[in-house]
């Protein structure tokens, strides 16, 4: 049929070509839209509503923000939850992600067994963190684990609720520092040597250049590492689940949202509106992301 | 060798040599013995894993984990039993490579057109993916579930009958969040092909479907293997959904098996740690091997090649 075409453009289809590029686009976008954005939309609209779970989806009725009402008053863990997510965020804000940054610096400095250093640094980032809950057991275990055999204590440091939370922090600090080197040392590699270069030149100590060149013209990776710290800290799970599930003393949101849906007496609108909250929050983090991510485009 | 000819390389020595040993060559030790402190302490926690994992309980029950002694195999023979290792590789195994497979397929698909087409709608369409990839899975936890357990399937496609305790569904979810992301970082690497390999192709008459597998696909080889080795590791490494959505515990993958190595009522840790290393061992193995991917990979992401 289209044997004598004549070259209109790399943009023109045939009707052949059509149909292809219409089904690479739209299966994965059926399926994300599936799997992704109707769950996403149900969430919301499911928080306004009582239903239990069992009855049929017709038997739903609406209770307007009760919901809503209920995990701001009635709901103990709540607060404590909203307490750990920040408490986490400003951990990883304020120590994991500048001792990161401050890695990729120093690695980035060329010294002699680079390699090493960076490799040991971010080996952590390549395990599951289901895995380093179990791994750092060893340390934190009440009667054989390293720390207490060191200082002769008997704190439970996965159970006691009163450290238990610092215990997993320091091993997400310990993962996340990792990760943010990685992004930051592909970073400052990007950034260009005659910046430095003139700075030298001007006299400037390396402590200056960093934070009056390198630092702001790497813009668009501060941001991204900050989302990525923000989102990292919104989506913390695996750590607490396997320790102990989420509970004393380690209640996040995101434990919260499970525990009222996983086994049969879940309470459906009610754990929507905790999974609406977190979505709330992460779609503000996700609109920055993409204007930073597709700036250039 | 002309070094002149080299301006970029020539400025890099310039600029490398000053810096290398810091700013007075009198504290030229500083820096390597504070990166050396640092790696120490952050191979540590590993460190005491691994060597733990071949000492004897009894032993280290008794003479704490500052000693030193009381070496075995049988932990790693106790934990292969007890955790059933066999089985969990082989789920693992069976949701890795599908799901990995699928994901970069499909955002190749996704990430041609949105290169290869200037159409409006392209970074919408791009944005659409990428945020799906950022939501945390927590909050799409309910619908998802109940969705998948009301979906009955063929009993050939899953002995569950539903897509809930499906590996299907666990792929298909992975699927879905990942695919944000490859797509991404592909439709950045393809638009830095040049333009005129598809007009030639064009002109000579090839389809979209020949360009696609014979054009772009070949020449995205380098970033379509970065993405390989970092999905595997984060499928692999997956937890939250392959916990939830396979209720049964034999078939858990590897990461969501990792409870079976606590005992009831006791946790035997030297086991604990055998165990770890064995769960480690494929993403350590790929990591050693394909390092210079797995770090391209993570930062193609962040920082457009």
């Amino acid at each position: 049929m289209a044997s004598k075409r004549t070259f209109k453009g790399i943009d023109h289809l045939t009707g052949r070509d059509k149909i292809v590029v219409s089904l690479m686009v739209i299966v994965p976008t059926l399926m994300v839209l599936w799997l992704v954005w109707l769950p996403a939309i149900s969430s919301v609209l499911l928080s306004f509503t009582n239903w239990d779970g069992i009855g049929p989806l017709s038997g739903i009725k609406s209770v307007g923000l009760q919901n809503y009402k209920d995990i701001v008053t009635i709901y103990p863990p709540f607060w404590p939850a909203i307490q750990h997510n920040l408490i986490w965020l400003g951990v990883l804000f304020f120590i994991a992600t500048p001792l990161g940054m401050l890695f990729a610096v120093l690695v980035d400095r060329g010294v002699a067994g680079t390699k090493f250093y960076q490799t040991s640094i971010y080996l952590p980032v390549v395990l599951s963190l289901a895995l380093i809950g179990f791994i750092w057991q060893l340390i934190y275990s009440r009667d054989q684990g390293l720390l207490n055999a060191i200082t002769g204590g008997t704190t439970d440091w996965y159970g006691d609720p009163s450290v238990n939370l610092w215990a997993t922090l320091v091993e997400a600090t310990w993962r996340h520092a990792g990760y943010i080197m990685l992004l930051y040392l592909a970073g400052l590699k990007g950034v260009d040597p005659s910046l430095r270069e003139a700075a030298k030149i001007d006299g400037a100590s390396e402590t200056t250049t960093f934070f009056r060149v390198v630092f702001p013209v790497m813009r668009p990776i501060n941001i991204i590492v900050l989302v990525v710290t923000f989102i990292e800290s919104l989506r913390a799970f695996d750590l607490v689940w396997v320790i102990n599930k989420g509970r004393n003393g380690l209640e996040l949101i995101s434990t919260l949202v499970t525990q009222n849906v996983v086994g049969e007496a879940s309470r459906i609108g009610f754990g929507s509106a905790l999974a609406t909250i977190m979505l709330l929050i992460s779609s503000v983090l996700v609109v920055i992301y993409l204007r930073i991510a597709m700036k250039e485009d | 060798m002309t070094l002149a000819s080299n301006p970029v390389a020539e400025r890099e020595q310039a600029l490398m040599k000053p810096r290398e040993g810091g700013v007075r060559s009198g504290r030229r030790w500083v820096m390597p013995v504070v990166l050396t402190v640092i790696s120490l302490i952050w191979l540590f926690p590993l460190l005491l894993a691994l060597v733990n994992s071949f000492r004897d309980y009894a032993y280290t029950a008794q003479n704490g984990y500052m000693s030193w002694g009381g070496f075995t195999l049988d932990n790693y023979k106790n934990a292969w039993s007890q955790g059933d290792f066999g089985l969990h590789f082989w789920n693992s195994l069976l949701i890795t490579v599908p799901a990995v497979v699928l994901t970069l397929f499909l955002s190749a698909c996704v990430a041609f057109v949105v290169a290869r087409f200037s159409w409006r709608f392209n970074l919408a369409l791009l944005g659409f993916f990428m945020a799906a990839n950022l939501l945390p899975p927590q909050a799409l936890l309910i619908p998802v579930y109940r969705m998948f357990r009301a979906i009955q399937v063929p009993f050939w496609f899953s002995e569950s009958g539903t897509l809930l305790n499906s590996f299907q569904g666990l792929i298909l979810i992975n699927v879905a969040f990942q695919t944000g992301f490859c797509a991404f970082v592909l439709s950045n690497y393809m638009k830095a092909l040049p333009k005129e390999l598809y007009e030639s192709a064009v002109i000579d008459g090839a389809s979209v479907t020949r360009q696609f597998f014979q054009i772009t696909l070949p020449l995205c080889r380098p970033a379509l293997a970065a993405l390989a080795v970092l999905q595997t590791t984060w499928i692999y490494n997956e937890f939250f959904w392959a916990t939830v959505l396979l209720q049964q515990g034999d078939k858990y993958p590897v990461t969501s098996s990792i409870n079976n190595l606590r005992g009831q009522f006791f946790t035997d840790n030297n086991l604990v740690a055998a165990g770890s290393v064995i769960i480690a061992v494929p993403t350590l193995v790929i990591f050693f091997v394909l390092q210079r991917h797995f770090v391209a990979g993570l930062t193609l992401g962040a920082t457009k090649g």
